[in-house]
């Protein structure tokens, strides 16, 4: 048996090559891609009820967040120049490849949507592509989740369940902050709403996929994660009192909320991907579990393998 | 649902490596040969004063990495009076006869039995399979060395493969998986898809790099670099099935000589990965190596992944049209009211199945 807590590795180096992903590069892939789906939905749904001054810059953030994640995205490859190699293949074993795809459907339906809404050009066509944004950018703002857990990095893999609804929950309060700011009150009212339910989403779903993931859940408490989700958590709060309570009547209060919610959201996905590579980098979070898993199956009747004889119990 | 699935040309077998390390000498041969072979560069050259091993992993220019590990011996613990907690400086005393007095006796464990001569000797590597060992004065054991030399596991469902998204990554004839220079590039997926830390990208280059099983000499009828440097054997190549069974009859062997610590690592086609091409003979839990204990392939778990992002999806678009739904009268241009019963029915369904998702 190995004791809780103990647990034998090579001189305590990783099991796991540390991610080469640069937080900058893929923590604001994650948020600006969050916002930019989010946003198109907010922006459809502003579109179809007569929101105009809602719409509008909901539009404009879509296909300006979009932009600069995908640039965020090519900017982190090894070979930029190479980006487009993703496009000739369709891999479904492949988030990524998955993800490229769906980039390449949403894009351009976000940049026409975006387009004739300030030109006041093809205005049919436009509220079609507004609306096509919208449901694939609720698709945009979860499929990241899968990106990220496809991996064996522990405090990722093990939140799979979970850390779609985390990102679903911190986009929606992200897009909704935003068009607090952005659009009159009198407008903002899905926004508001948007931001409060994604922020209560966004909390639920964090706390239940901490309780759920076991061991991996540590680096989520601690270091530099830990400081990021207890901010994102403090100005999630903070924020989704402010639109709930002040944002209707005060524009000062919408503006402050709004901002509160975007650096939460921020704060989340950097949360998410500094807790990630603490996880690959400690071989605790890799070998304990496994082990567990192993003893465990060992235990189980008709287990085909019997526990090992020769279990040493000396440190590696 | 991968495509990982095993190509197998009716007459190409499936090849790989046994990496037996109960006779691995530690030389590196097989790191200069791949080295070599391969034109790798060379990496940081530091010295790592945790052991003799100054190559520490596998990288981008590293596609052997002979492990060392010291130890004391199985079956003496810190405990027992027989100073197992003098590991990492026990062989300093080697020879020194007046410490050996407390080192005598008590060879409890299965691997205590090896190594010692009665005459003091360090028992040469592959005599009895049981790792290096080195002695005290007296004979009795204290600590071994375990050398292992590792290399890419080549999997039968590779995570590295599954979520490369250029393709650039391919499963070869011989069922080894081998990465497309020229296509590669460098998003670094499969870095964090590997379950065992072994590709990875190098630095200066931008693209990845492992092991190709030799690639190229496979196709000329030769075999890799490493197998055919290795001085002892330590590393074989040759059909996955020849070298499993004989790799089967080396562990019964080592079992018979009283080496019940030898196990086969890699080899169980019905593990997380499907089994490794590359498999192990280990004297010690995979991890003492830096090896996972018991890895898994992450797609594994993709369309569950997918399922749930799906069911979030749908949560984010109820929970945006519930926002507007709850604001009837806020604009002059409400919606009609059946559309936003429609709308309302359409959110709980959502909600409910999102929160039904969220829970598995
Ligand atoms: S060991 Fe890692 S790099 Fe090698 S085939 Fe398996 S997943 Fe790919
Ligand atoms: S780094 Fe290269 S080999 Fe690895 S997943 Fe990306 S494109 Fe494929």
């Amino acid at each position: 048996m190995v004791p809780k807590g103990e647990f034998r590795s090579y001189y305590g180096m990783p099991v796991l090559n540390q991610p080469t992903w640069k937080a900058a590069d893929i923590a604001g892939y994650l948020f600006m891609g969050g916002l930019a789906g989010a946003s198109s939905a907010l922006a459809a749904g502003a579109e179809l009820t007569g929101r105009p001054a809602l719409a509008r810059p909901a539009k404009i953030t879509a296909l300006g967040a979009i932009s600069l994640s995908a640039a965020a995205l090519i900017h982190d490859l090894g070979r930029p120049e190479r980006f487009a190699n993703m496009l000739r293949v369709f891999k479904p074993t492949s988030p990524m490849s998955m993800g490229s795809w769906l980039l390449a459907a949403y894009g351009p339906l976000a940049g026409l949507g975006a387009v004739t809404d300030v030109t006041g050009l093809f205005p049919r066509a436009g509220r079609a592509a507004s609306c096509g944004a919208g449901v694939l950018g609720s698709l945009v703002t979860t499929y990241t989740a899968v990106l990220i857990c496809d991996t064996a990095v522990p405090s990722w893999h093990e939140g799979y369940r979970q850390m779609p609804f985390v990102f679903a929950g911190s986009a929606a309060s992200a897009a909704g902050g935003l068009g607090m700011i952005a659009a009159p009150p009198a407008q903002a009212g899905p926004a508001r709403r948007a931001a409060v339910l994604g922020a209560a989403l966004e909390l639920g779903a964090v706390e239940r996929m901490r309780r759920s993931m076991g061991l991996a859940a540590e680096p989520y408490g601690a270091g530099r994660a830990g400081r990021l989700l207890r901010a994102a958590t403090a100005l999630s709060v903070a924020g989704a009192a402010g639109a709930a309570v002040l944002a209707r009547r005060s524009r000062t209060a919408a503006i402050l909320s709004g901002a509160a919610l975007l650096a939460s959201s921020a704060c989340t996905r950097f949360a998410v991907f500094h807790a990630g590579v603490a996880s690959a980098r400690d071989p605790k979070y890799t070998v304990v579990p496994q082990r567990e898993r192993l003893e465990a199956r060992a235990k189980e009747p008709g287990a085909h393998r019997a526990p090992d004889p020769a279990r040493v119990t000396a440190p590696g | 649902m991968t495509t990982a699935e095993r190509p197998g040309p009716a007459l190409q077998p499936e090849m790989g490596f046994f990496t037996d390390t109960s006779i691995c000498i530690g030389c590196k041969a097989c790191e200069v040969a791949c080295k070599e072979w391969n034109r790798i560069p060379v990496d940081d050259m530091g010295l790592t004063g945790m052991s003799y091993d100054n190559t520490q992993g596998l990288g981008g220019s590293t596609w052997r990495h002979v492990a060392f590990v010291e130890q004391p011996l199985p079956g003496r613990t810190p405990g027992d009076g027989h100073g197992g907690h003098e590991h990492g400086h026990g062989h300093d005393e080697h020879g020194h006869g007046g410490h050996g007095s407390h080192g005598s006796g008590g060879h409890g464990g299965p691997g205590a039995d090896l190594g010692h001569g009665g005459d003091g000797r360090v028992v040469a590597a592959g005599e009895l399979g049981g790792g290096q060992t080195a002695t005290t004065g007296d004979g009795g054991s204290r600590l071994r060395w375990l050398m292992a030399s590792d290399v890419c596991k080549h999997c039968s469902r590779a995570g590295c493969l599954d979520v490369c998204p250029t393709g650039a990554l391919f499963r070869t004839e011989f069922g080894s998986v081998v990465v497309q220079q020229d296509v590669c590039n460098g998003c670094g997926y499969c870095v964090s898809a590997c379950p065992y830390g072994v590709i990875d990208q190098r630095p200066g280059d931008g693209r990845v790099f492992k092991c190709t099983l030799c690639y190229d000499r496979l196709g000329d009828g030769m075999e890799p670099a490493c197998a055919k440097a290795c001085p002892t054997r330590s590393i074989q190549f040759g059909p996955l099935e020849e070298l499993r069974a004989r790799a089967r009859e080396r562990v019964g062997e080592l079992h018979r000589a009283g080496v019940g610590e030898a196990r086969l690592y890699g080899e169980d086609t019905e593990d997380g990965v499907g089994g490794d091409h590359a498999f192990f003979l280990l004297l010690d839990e995979p991890e003492v190596y830096g090896l996972p204990p018991d890895p898994v392939v992450p797609t594994r778990d993709l369309p569950d992944m997918w399922r749930h992002a799906g069911l979030a999806a749908l949560t984010l678009l109820a929970g945006v049209t519930a926002a507007f739904a709850l604001g009837r009268g806020e604009t002059r241009r409400a919606p009609r009211t059946a559309a936003r019963r429609g709308a309302a029915q359409a959110v709980r369904r959502a909600a409910r199945a999102g929160k039904r998702g969220m829970g598995r």
